[in-house]
């Protein structure tokens, strides 16, 4: 019986081993030297917070593994031995395998600041992030501020966090403005004023510098780049982006660039080696994509199709249409397709926005200016349908269309108030048309696309 | 804010405290001509019985509400004890004309209720010569410091949206000391309203001038619990409108649960009764009301002339065809989660415990087991019971009409549904009788997972697994596992309480009424994942 191996517990590699016993029966063993069983890391935040404990965050019950004959491997993995397909761990016990999965993930970035490793200095990424947080941060009064350096989805959760607990948060941001990489000025400003509003000390063009130490190797301080401004602190968060997590393949004979490199299919420069997740790196980008990402769905997608590919179904990797979403505090934010910041749009690339005038609710549509082709949406507040979506842009449909047939797409509780109306009244206003809102079908729904 | 809250808490256990203090109050004796007056009203034949009594009542001394139930109890043991040794002795002597005759003498009916019954007549003192100052020290306080408490969380929890920090590190919400305390005053409360109402009777004097306001008569320790019942989901309804500010479906929900308490279970039955009307639930369904269709029952709707007979065919229709109609187009949910009264206290004042309920697959095989096993069993005691009312006999096949009837009254009626469905909210969560006992929701599920335009779908590949929605799911329902696969809920115990949906941070679920095609959804890879190459045809804009 082939042995599969999988290095990591998170979404990439469960994914790929439910799959694979899903379609032969294969053996496999999943190692992880985090956590014993698979949780859900996304969840995270939620322990600190005290929503939910530890045990809620695991898919799946502890019998789960045994009945569906996946071994489980507690371990670290120091070395890959490609020729022999061996892997040997740092006590020293080996493992062998027949077709190896890399699925280790990723860690926080370090740029090289000075005290980066000092205690007290965490990302907010695995389970043992966790335990150090309940350590130097279990309330306010053992630490008096946090420092959160770098704005993106894991630093917004990181204050939300800390602020569940009181703990004064001062949040550094490189960019001008909240996520404005990624986010059009419309959202990225909204969600400045929203921080701002859970009383988190946000700095805005604002780089560190370096942490200090106290006699005890804890943090003490950090100074900020610009300022040369000193801020105490106990705790520093640091979520300024990821890095793929392979520092034990060195001297595997695997190519690796900043992740393990990867072809469509998955498979690594090595025969019988694949590597999918945070930690894989596409020779190409596909599309519109990075080469790396670092994204949850991305992971789970990958560990689908390898799944397939290892069970004799070869199947590219073969993401559809981008999608992705993430909670800012109160804020859901979700989107489908491509919407790209005033500084990464480009030129034929133009938005039709619409914002609440008092809560914190807009979309922002991006569109071919030409063509008047649907290119993407930007929802913030308003809960959308990802198949009509996903359907739409297959369909390569028009704004216009979209914006007709927007209340299909809704997919807010029942009883919310629903916004088509207004959106479609500013599009016509601005665009000199007379589109009408049709009335949801469910004809439409759930005709296929 | 934070002093206000504690203010409150502080308010509101002296409230509970008093409530609870009045208990002990209070003296319970007869003068002889009271006593006398209330032989002739009831027509005790037994002379033995109205003997014990006077020795037991007719005194100078005060008497608690405990030595007085155990003096009455002792009185009616005395008095049967004597009667069914000359039943005996005339039995073996075959004389059966004087064995008939010594029946009359025995006092019939469960001896705490004979009590209470005396009690509410032979009972004086502070509490009920001050009824409406009482009320006000016990009620009064209790509900001022519950909204202190509440009241503050519309600034404490700040901006509107889903605050359930700290749940897993409370005490209370935790299963921690508080929570087990809860439980073991709930319990107790049950307990002796359900099988020792005379120790509470005190608690009826409270009482006493709102009910006879609303229904013309003394209150009873039902009107008690009514009342108490609605002024907790009244108050907890508070809780629940700061809670989920932000969420109309849940403040919706949370009216119509208060309103059908409120006026339909409680408000209208009382005003009925006034009238000289049976009172009843119009929303009460068979078979939760379990006993709709005892000869008691039967028979007081058939004497009660139009009103009794509309109310008789009401109640058969609601079942047989109101209910599965309504559950087709809307989920069981128009009945769990906005109408039921179980359902409103489990909404209400069961929300902080709702974390509670088990995920685990064994608990949802337990939970098939023993809720349609309960079903089961309602129906086969209604079949026996109208079998025996109108054929007039006693049983049928072997199954006694009086003891199936008692049997479920005590087990399910009483045991099930109040002790454990109520009193362990705090370590079971709010749903412990609506997800493992009710027989109305067993045939409600079955009509919802099978014939429904009811579902929770999940929104395509957009699920991250974090398990909000399994933890806070009342019913114990891993929605999670669904989700995650891009699996639409079908589930029969879901009773649409749409917290799943709320809680979610990635707007996943929602609760929709759609059609039947395309309810399940089974899929093998979720959206996101093209395995159509033909898919990147159309993606010319992707190579501009």
């Amino acid at each position: 019986m082939e042995h599969i191996v999988i290095i990591g517990n998170g979404i990439s590699g469960v994914t790929a081993a439910r799959h694979i016993r899903k379609n032969s029966d294969k053996q496999i063993t999943i190692v992880s030297a985090e956590t014993k069983y698979f949780f859900s890391r996304t969840a995270l935040m939620y322990i600190y917070m005290g929503h939910m404990k530890f045990e809620q965050t695991q898919p799946y019950e502890n019998w789960f593994w045994d009945k569906n004959n996946i071994n489980l491997k507690e371990g670290y993995v120091a070395q890959v031995n490609t020729d022999d397909k061996l892997l040997t761990f740092k006590d020293n016990s080996t493992i062998s395998y027949d077709k190896l999965i890399i699925a280790t993930g990723s860690k926080p970035n370090k740029f090289g600041w000075l005290g980066q490793d000092l205690k007290g200095v965490l990302g907010m990424y695995h389970k043992q992030d966790l335990e150090n947080l309940e350590i130097y941060a279990p309330n306010k009064e053992v630490c008096k501020r946090a420092v959160i350096v770098g704005g993106g989805l894991i630093g917004i959760e990181l204050a939300e966090m800390l602020r569940s607990r009181d703990i004064p948060v001062t949040f550094l941001v490189r960019e001008s403005s909240f996520w404005n990489g990624v986010l059009p000025a419309q959202e990225s400003e909204m969600i400045n004023k929203h921080i701002l509003e859970h009383h988190i000390d946000l700095r805005l063009s604002t780089n560190l510098k370096e942490i200090k130490s106290d006699e005890n190797g804890n943090v003490k301080s950090i100074v900020i780049e610009e300022t040369g401004e000193e801020i105490p602190c106990n705790v520093v968060g640091l979520t300024a982006g990821v890095t793929p997590n392979i520092d034990f393949l060195e001297g595997s004979g695997i190519e690796t660039k900043k992740g393990v490199l990867v072809n469509r299919l998955l498979e690594t420069s090595k025969k019988d080696v694949y590597a999918i997740g945070d930690c894989a790196e596409q020779h190409e980008a596909i599309g519109l994509r990075r080469n790396i990402e670092a994204v949850w769905y991305t992971g789970r997608m990958m560990g689908e199709a390898l799944a397939q590919t290892i069970c004799g179904k070869p199947r590219e990797y073969n993401p559809g249409h981008w999608f992705n979403s993430a909670k800012f505090l109160d804020i859901e934010y979700q989107t489908y397709g491509w919407v790209f910041s005033e500084r990464n749009k480009k030129e034929n690339e133009a938005y039709f926005q619409w914002k609440h005038p008092k809560q914190n609710i807009c979309i922002t549509i991006s569109y071919d200016a030409k063509t008047q082709q649907f290119l993407g949406i930007n929802t913030f507040g308003i809960r959308m349908r990802h198949e009509i979506f996903d359907r739409w842009l297959t369909e390569n449909q028009s704004i216009q269309h979209v914006l007709k047939y927007l209340k299909d797409a809704n997919f807010d509780p029942e009883f919310y108030s629903l916004y088509e109306k207004e959106i479609v009244a500013k599009f016509n206003l601005e665009n000199n048309i007379q589109l009408k809102v049709q009335p949801k079908s469910w004809k439409r729904i759930f005709s296929k696309a | 804010m934070k002093a206000i809250k504690y203010i409150g808490l502080v308010i509101f256990l002296t409230g509970l405290t008093l409530f609870t203090a009045t208990i002990f109050t209070g003296n319970f004796t007869f003068t002889q001509q009271e006593l006398d007056t209330f032989v002739k009203e009831k027509g005790y034949k037994s002379e033995i019985f109205v003997k014990e009594l006077e020795k037991a009542l007719v005194t100078q001394e005060d008497v608690n509400i405990f030595e007085f139930s155990k003096r009455v109890r002792n009185a009616v043991a005395i008095n049967n004890l004597y009667y069914n040794d000359l039943i005996a002795k005339y039995n073996a002597e075959k004389n059966w004309e004087k064995k008939g005759a010594q029946y009359q003498y025995k006092i019939n009916g469960k001896p705490h209720s004979i009590s209470f019954e005396i009690a509410k007549k032979a009972g004086s003192g502070f509490v009920k010569e001050n009824a409406g100052l009482v009320w006000f020290l016990t009620f009064g306080l209790g509900i001022i410091g519950a909204l202190l408490f509440i009241l503050p969380n519309i600034i404490l929890l700040g901006k509107p949206g889903i605050k359930n920090d700290h749940i897993y590190q409370q005490s209370a919400t935790n299963r921690g000391f508080i929570a087990w305390l809860v439980l073991i005053y709930l319990v107790a409360f049950y307990l002796v309203l359900y099988f020792m109402a005379d120790y509470v009777v005190n608690w009826t004097f409270i009482l006493d001038p709102i009910s006879k306001a609303l229904n013309g008569g003394a209150a009873s320790q039902w009107f008690v619990y009514g009342f108490l019942y609605c002024t907790i989901m009244l108050t907890m309804g508070v809780r629940m409108y700061i809670k989920y500010r932000h969420n109309k479906y849940q403040i919706i929900r949370t009216t119509s649960v208060l309103f059908f308490q409120i006026v339909f279970a409680f408000l209208i039955p009382e005003i009925m009764t006034s009238l000289n009307m049976p009172g009843y639930d119009f929303k009460n369904a068979f078979p939760l009301d379990y006993d709709f269709f005892f000869e008691w029952n039967l028979k007081s709707l058939t004497e009660s002339g139009g009103i009794g007979i509309f109310i008789l065919v009401w109640g058969i229709v609601l079942t047989l065809i109101i209910v599965p109609v309504m559950v087709y187009f809307f989920g069981k949910r128009w009945y769990c989660s906005w109408v039921c009264g179980c359902g409103g206290l489990a909404e209400t004042l069961g929300d902080p415990y709702r974390q509670h309920s088990n995920k685990s697959l064994n608990a949802w095989k337990l939970e098939r087991w023993l809720i349609h096993s309960v079903l089961v069993f309602s129906l086969v005691m209604t079949l026996v019971t109208l079998y025996c009312y109108f054929s007039g006999t006693s049983s049928f096949l072997g199954i006694k009409s009086q003891w199936i009837k008692d049997t479920y009254s005590f087990l399910i009626g009483a045991w099930f549904a109040g002790v454990i469905g109520t009193g362990f909210y705090p370590i079971f969560g709010n749903r412990v009788w609506c997800r493992f006992g009710c027989p109305l929701a067993a045939y409600l599920g079955l009509v919802q997972r099978f014939k429904s335009r009811f579902r929770i779908t999940t929104n395509g590949g957009q699920c991250i697994s974090c398990g909000n929605c399994s933890t806070y799911c009342e019913q114990g329902i891993d929605v999670r596992a669904y989700a995650q696969k891009g699996e639409n809920i079908v589930r029969s115990s879901c009773v649409g309480c749409g917290i799943c949906s709320a809680v979610c941070p990635r707007g996943v679920l929602k609760l929709e009424n759609g059609p039947e095609e395309g309810r399940i959804n089974p899929t093998e890879i979720l959206l996101g994942n093209d395995v159509d190459l033909m898919e990147l045809v159309n993606k010319k804009y992707l190579n501009l």
